[in-house]
């Protein structure tokens, strides 16, 4: 998922959501063959009667348990492996003590301040990075002149790998907000400005032809034509897109910050506070999680409007 | 469906007797040495040549001709969605160039947003100038025209692909276009569906008459709706040359003509032969 603008990665995260797309039109199409309209009801797989795997596998809550049974394995795993002795406190500390830590660095109010600014970083950059990731991808997906122009040069920029920037964000910005946003927004926006450009030329001609025809043109054409027909494309760039944020904001917080959970890694790594560390991996992983699924439930609505 | 095509009969078949009320918004085309070329030096091949041609207004012209003829060029280059190699196309007094707004196609697909509702589908052919007021009132009255007023609401994927085609229909005419292409717009349905959709087509034109150029391969939907009939086709010796109208016939008799009738008959099996097709 983190490997910065992978092509192949990112093609494949197109592909798939529009086959699903034309698959899912094949059937109502021919559902919808019959004098009545189908019934709106896309989700009705469960079986009236009886109990099926797969009725339940479709119910929300039974796929929150089912999906949080390995990493309740895994907790009792680290609590088994650590009261055996198995590792020193050092090395692995058991959950309770992670535990304990948050509990203190809530109680000094520090555990939510890094949370809380690391978060803002993120969403910051994410947010510009995929503008800008969209707008000039739209550009070079929709205009050749664009694409001769822009597209290698951009395709240059891609291929510095991410850490190469630091040292000059610093010097041009100093350590401070605009050097990390900024370092976020370069990592969020790639995956979006080569998802789009691609899905944007890929568009049904037909449909642009017939919006053309009815006198549409310019932006007009793009945001009632082009974007909607490739909103799955553009989803998918943006959960790369907002992985990728999550990634470039430990790397900047590891190199300068003073506050956030990168600060709280290397904080904890020269302070020998194993407990804190694991504190902030699984912290990144929690609301590296939420925001997904956060942006999965966007992207679930609009796919059922758009597509 | 049908309850819409067999009700809305009697009207259409009142309106033919005093025919064409209304020819404010139609307007005449005219085809002036047009040619049309693809590609450049020696991979140039010419598909349409010395096309010149009056379609009057409020009539309906059908195109006939083989597939690959050029028929669907020459309406693309009428909607200026095309552009000719060379001479022009003139809609009323000017000349075509570029996207023209006194056109509307209806494509052989319906080429619907999947994602918009077939009301708002329609709602996208409405002119700039049409005010939201006007407009809603419009595509509504279009629908029920069409026979989709129950079904507005309803995406394109929820209906079938005859509802579609005539919510790609209704598209069009909400432009008030001054000439109407069709591009085999009725290629893709059914035998039954077909019927009824020319059908339909004969109600809107009574409705709303307009310049309608109609692409066809169909002999028998020529026959039906036109008022006259184009044949695209080569020159005998001039193979090697893009297609030009090789034959044009008008056909007599008020619509709605009879299917049977013996007259139409023998110009279905003449215009075959133009069309290359032996025996009978």
């Amino acid at each position: 998922m983190t490997h910065p603008g992978n092509p192949d990665l990112t093609g494949n995260s197109v592909t798939p959501t529009s086959a699903q797309g034309l698959a899912a039109t094949g059937v109502d199409v021919t559902t919808a063959g019959a004098a009545q309209p189908p019934a709106p009801d896309q989700g009705g797989h469960t079986p009236a009667n009886g109990w099926s795997p797969a009725g339940v596998l479709d119910k929300g809550w039974a796929r929150l348990l089912l999906g949080l049974l390995l990493p309740a394995a895994l907790i009792g795993a680290w609590q088994w492996s650590t009261s055996a002795g198995l590792f020193s406190v050092v090395q692995l500390p058991p959950p309770a003590m992670v535990f304990e830590a948050a509990a203190d660095l809530i109680q000094r109010g520090e555990l939510g301040k890094h949370v809380a600014i690391s978060t803002q970083r993120v969403l910051i950059g994410f947010g510009l990075g995929a503008g800008l990731g969209l707008a000039f991808g739209a550009l070079v997906g929709l205009s050749r002149v664009a694409d001769v122009l822009l597209a290698p040069t951009i395709g240059a920029l891609r291929a510095v790998p991410s850490l190469a920037w630091v040292p000059l964000l610093i010097l041009w910005m100093k350590i401070g907000e605009d050097s990390k946003v900024t370092l976020i927004m370069i990592g969020a926006f790639f995956p979006v400005f080569t998802t789009v450009s691609l899905a944007l030329r890929h568009v049904d001609r037909n449909l642009v032809e017939a919006g053309r025809a009815f006198g549409l043109k310019g932006l007009k054409l793009l945001t009632t034509v082009q974007l909607p027909a490739v909103v799955p494309s553009v989803f998918s760039g943006l959960r790369l897109a907002l992985a990728q944020a999550w990634l470039f904001l430990v790397a900047a917080e590891l190199i300068a910050s003073s506050m956030g959970l990168g600060f709280l890694l290397t904080d904890s790594q020269n302070n020998g506070r194993t407990d804190r560390l694991l504190l902030a991996i699984v912290l990144l992983a929690v609301i590296g999680k939420i925001t997904d699924a956060l942006l999965g439930v966007a992207e679930k609505w609009a796919v059922k409007r758009w597509a | 469906m049908t309850a819409l095509a067999s009700s809305a009969r009697p009207a259409a078949a009142a309106s033919s007797q005093a025919r064409r009320p209304d020819l404010s918004s139609a307007l005449p085309v005219s085809f002036r040495g047009l040619r049309r070329t693809f590609g450049t030096g020696g991979s140039a091949h010419t598909v349409l040549r010395d096309i010149d041609f009056e379609v009057e207004r409020g009539e309906v012209l059908a195109i006939l001709g083989p597939s690959g003829c050029g028929k669907s060029t020459l309406l693309r280059a009428t909607a200026g969605l095309d552009a000719p190699s060379a001479g022009t196309v003139n809609i009323g007094t000017t000349p075509v160039q570029g996207i023209d707004p006194r056109c509307a196609f209806a494509f052989q697909e319906p080429r619907l947003l999947p994602w918009h509702t077939l009301q708002a589908n329609v709602a996208i052919g409405l002119p700039k100038s049409a005010s939201a007021k006007d407009g809603k009132a419009k595509v509504a009255r279009l629908l029920e025209l069409v026979g989709l007023d129950k079904f507005a609401k309803h995406r394109p994927r929820e209906v079938s692909g005859g509802m579609a085609q005539r919510a790609s229909l209704a598209r069009a005419l909400a432009r008030n276009p001054g000439v109407l292409l069709l591009d085999e717009p009725f290629g893709a349905l059914d035998a039954l569906t077909r019927i009824k959709m020319q059908d339909l087509l004969l109600d809107i034109h009574a409705a709303e008459p307009t310049t309608v150029l109609l692409v066809t391969h169909d002999v028998d939907e020529a026959l039906q709706l036109a008022d006259r009939i184009v044949v695209l086709g080569k020159e005998t010796g001039r193979e090697g040359d893009g297609a030009t109208i090789v034959r044009t016939v008008v056909v007599p008799g008020e619509r709605p003509r009879d299917r049977g009738s013996a007259e139409l008959a023998r110009m279905r099996s003449s215009l075959l032969e133009s069309l290359g097709v032996e025996g009978n």
